[in-house]
């Protein structure tokens, strides 16, 4: 794997088959918080469809509906032919400084757990239970 | 992406005798997808392939292949013109040389593709000037799938296509899978790897006593099927659980394991409701949506 200017190779992202979210949700919020983190730029171009589809392998149709949800979205631009293209709006900057603000608050609550005395598996397996309920479901509890 | 079907068949069946192979089966498989074909040995598998490229007549029901009737002799003909299919046992004839069997196959099709022969021959690394049948089964199996690939079909059958495939002839060979389906080629394989279908498939077919069980988009098992472990401080209530979408539900004590394909919310829901002292939704992976579907029949 390797960079060369201007395009992302799939060392972003790495999908996970067994973790109960369809591969294409996985792939759209790695490009996302590549994007928030600014490890995507704006105007930076990912592979095609079928190439980042050989390098991930994983079907072509995963790779597309990715992409084509994040155009809908705007974080992306599919250009026929040529790819799909990066644009970072103000939007996503003012996320980027959400997620750093979301990261810090999450260290300190793991920080307070830790002290509490909870074991870093402990508390994996808490964040990971509480992620699987859909949001409806967890504003209700 | 989910346009015309490539394969429709009706109520297909197939018995050998007293034993039913195939019972009734209705499959449609989606047109520029990978559809994985899974089930346990004599499951009905090949015998179902075979019946759709016309090489075992079914004994009830009909169907369809890229729209052609797979029992009408003409239009089998033709759908197995543009169908490109890899046996379970890799035919080829053992007295020619690799190079010669390529050969062989490259003047039956005009439009081969030489960029795809050269890829996959430097990928699978075969030995051009060995004869057939002195190669190993996996050399075997390469050679079967190149010649697949190298066509341009615009469906490929593949029966058990990984079997006996070192691990980095695996990774060349789901490459080559995912950039055929790229280009459009839908793909219909059976196979026993379940962690390679949960990498590039779309959409699962489960056989099991030739009867189809489960039919759906991997997107759709990931997002739905949950395991729910729950504990209670006394005897957990089974019937209370019993709710659309859970399969199966499992006691020991106090605890109680409820697998769901659907509705794993109400399940948590009911759960809180009764008071459970330890609620765990956990994701179900291919492996065990498997097991799970075919230990209940």
């Amino acid at each position: 794997m390797y960079l060369y200017s201007g395009t992302v190779t799939a060392m972003f992202f790495k999908l996970t088959p067994t973790s109960g979210q369809p591969l294409y949700l996985q792939l759209m919020q790695q490009i996302r918080h590549a994007a928030e983190t600014g490890a995507l730029k704006d105007g930076d171009q990912l592979p095609g469809i079928r190439t980042l589809a050989e390098e991930l392998v994983v079907s072509p149709n995963t790779v597309a509906k990715a992409y084509s949800e994040l155009e809908h979205e705007g974080l992306l631009e599919l250009r026929q032919g040529s790819g799909a293209f990066v644009c970072v709006k103000r939007r996503t900057r003012s996320l980027t400084d959400q997620v750093h603000l979301a990261r810090r608050r999450i260290r300190e609550l793991i920080q307070r757990l830790r002290d509490d005395g909870l074991l870093d598996e402990e508390i994996r397996r808490a964040f990971e239970a509480e992620l699987l309920y859909p949001a409806e479901i967890a504003r209700k509890r | 992406m989910m346009s015309d079907n490539v394969i429709v068949t009706q109520a297909l069946s197939k018995s050998y005798g007293s034993a039913e192979a195939v019972r009734g089966l209705n499959l449609s498989v989606g047109q520029n997808r990978i559809t994985a074909f899974l089930g346990r040995n004599g499951a009905g598998k090949s015998t179902t392939i075979k019946m759709l490229l016309g090489m075992v007549r079914p004994s009830a029901g009909s169907g369809t292949v890229l729209g052609k009737q797979i029992t009408d002799a003409e239009e089998n003909r033709e759908l197995r013109r543009r169908v490109a299919y890899v046996a379970e046992d890799k035919p080829l004839y053992g007295y020619m040389t690799v190079e010669q069997t390529i050969r062989f196959a490259r003047s039956f099709y005009r439009d081969w593709r030489a960029d795809v022969e050269k890829k996959l021959l430097e990928n699978y690394q075969l030995p051009l000037r060995r004869k057939v049948k002195m190669l190993s089964k996996g050399m075997r199996t390469k050679l079967a799938l190149l010649l697949a690939f190298a066509r341009r079909p615009e469906l490929l059958i593949l029966d058990e296509p990984s079997e006996g495939l070192d691990p980095v002839g695996v990774e060349h060979f789901l490459q080559a899978l995912v950039g055929r389906s790229a280009e459009g080629v839908s793909v219909f394989f059976s196979s026993h790897q379940i962690a390679e279908v949960e990498r590039v498939a779309d959409q699962v077919c489960i056989l099991e006593k030739g009867c189809l069980l489960v039919d759906a988009s991997l997107d759709q098992l990931r997002q739905f099927y949950r395991r729910i472990d729950l504990v209670f401080s006394s005897t957990p209530p089974e019937r209370e659980f019993r709710i659309t979408g859970v399969e199966r539900i499992q006691t020991t004590g106090r605890q109680m394991s409820v697998f769901a394909s659907k509705n794993a919310e109400a399940v948590v829901e009911r759960a809180h409701d009764l008071n459970a002292v330890s609620v765990e939704v956990v994701p179900v992976g291919l492996r065990d949506i498997f097991l799970e579907t075919v230990k209940e029949n």
